[in-house]
């Protein structure tokens, strides 16, 4: 499964990811304070010029992640165009795409196991009420491996219905989907337990 | 143990898997992200806690930067975004579909299931999203409450599609539908 961290490598990926969360926590606190257009466009350029840095390929695909965010843009610029109050518009759109490029940034130089490992702190106080964090480490490699293995199954399922019918497929292939899946849970659960099952 | 490890998992690998897969048709040649009506099964299907729990675990993948949001989105940054409410509210959304389900032996479980998947992915989901966008977007609950009303009737007939499935799974594999058995 291909994670949405950078292939390319930067400094910021060897820094701890415990540190990295928590200043982008501060940050984007910060900078919802900020009420100054001027302020939040020179953040939005520090942040700009941040991405960059690596080079243009970190550039292009920090860029394509942000792309997800015009639906709103368009929205609220059409919005304060329509009342006329062009400053309030920008400093809301400025400050939302510089929240959401700022996390994404901490994204791009993390490694999925990096995060994982600040996961199994932030986890470790709720061992107390009864959160086995083996149990929860087993799930999330259960989700790596089967997310790719039911796409292909779904993939199989419409291709299927595809080869009979000329419309393309429909939610009715959504309850097989279900029941193979359903299926190979049955299956997994006895090779947990054939390899020691998950009590101790 | 084992069994509902194993269910939680594949759920959240089936919410993942629903977003991922060529788009779905409804009859009037109108596609559909499915990925919400994955969570509403997590509900209807699960019940009450492992419905949470399974929605909880992918949003935790999501966050640590998988790519398994419909249209490949993930990492940290759609948790500042403005949609970051709507994926806060889905665990919520589960939990209140899977106990109504759990708690109400209406007349027949399609119908429970269709109308806890209303009130849950629905109404308790919108209350969470509708927030969310108002602070992002800085308006007022009124006007962005009128900004997601075009997707109301999309979920409406996700709610009844997932009314039908629950109940054609419980004929199928009575011993999965964990809400109800």
């Amino acid at each position: 499964m291909i994670s949405l961290t950078s292939p390319i490598r930067t400094k910021a990926h060897y820094w701890p990811a415990s540190i990295k969360l928590g200043s982008l926590c501060i940050a984007t606190a910060l900078l919802f304070l900020i009420e100054d257009i001027w302020v939040l466009i020179s953040v939005f350029t520090l942040v700009m010029l941040t991405y960059a840095l690596p080079g243009k390929v970190f550039l292009l695909n920090g860029l394509r992640q942000l792309r997800m965010l015009w639906p709103f843009i368009l929205i609220v610029g059409v919005w304060h165009v329509w009342i006329g109050s062009f400053v309030d518009g920008g400093v809301i759109v400025v400050r939302l795409v510089s929240a959401v490029a700022l996390a994404n940034l901490v994204t791009m130089t993390t490694k999925l196991s990096d995060m994982i490992d600040v996961i199994s702190v932030i986890l470790r106080p709720l061992h107390a009420l009864g959160l086995k964090l083996k149990v929860v480490e087993i799930a999330i490699a259960l989700v790596i491996r089967l997310t790719p293995v039911l796409v292909s199954k779904g993939s199989q399922l419409s291709d299927a219905w595809r080869a009979r019918s000329e419309r393309a497929p429909s939610w009715r292939i959504i309850l097989p989907f279900i029941i193979l899946a359903l299926d190979d849970t049955d299956h997994v659960a006895d090779a947990l337990k054939a390899r020691g099952g998950l009590e101790s | 143990m084992e069994k509902n490890v194993a269910l939680i998992a594949l759920f959240a690998a089936l919410i993942a898997a629903l977003g991922l897969m060529p788009k779905l048709m409804l009859g009037f040649g109108v596609p559909i992200t499915a990925q919400n009506l994955g969570v509403m099964l997590c509900g209807t299907i699960l019940g009450s806690k492992r419905g949470a729990m399974s929605v909880l675990l992918f949003l935790l993948l999501v966050a640590v930067g998988l790519p398994l949001l419909s249209g490949g989105r993930g990492g940290l940054g759609l948790f500042v975004s403005p949609s970051a409410g709507f994926l806060i509210g889905w665990p919520v959304s589960a939990f209140v579909t899977g106990l109504i389900v759990e708690k109400w032996r209406g007349p027949s479980l399609a119908v429970v299931a269709g109308i806890a998947s209303v009130i849950g992915g629905i109404l308790v989901l919108y209350a969470f999203g509708i927030v969310g966008l108002s602070i992002a977007l800085d308006k007022s609950l009124l006007e962005t409450t009128g900004l997601v009303t075009a997707f109301v009737p999309g979920d409406f007939i996700k709610s009844v599609i997932a009314g039908m499935l629950t109940a054609a799974l419980a004929k199928a594999r009575p011993a999965s539908v964990l809400s109800v058995s």
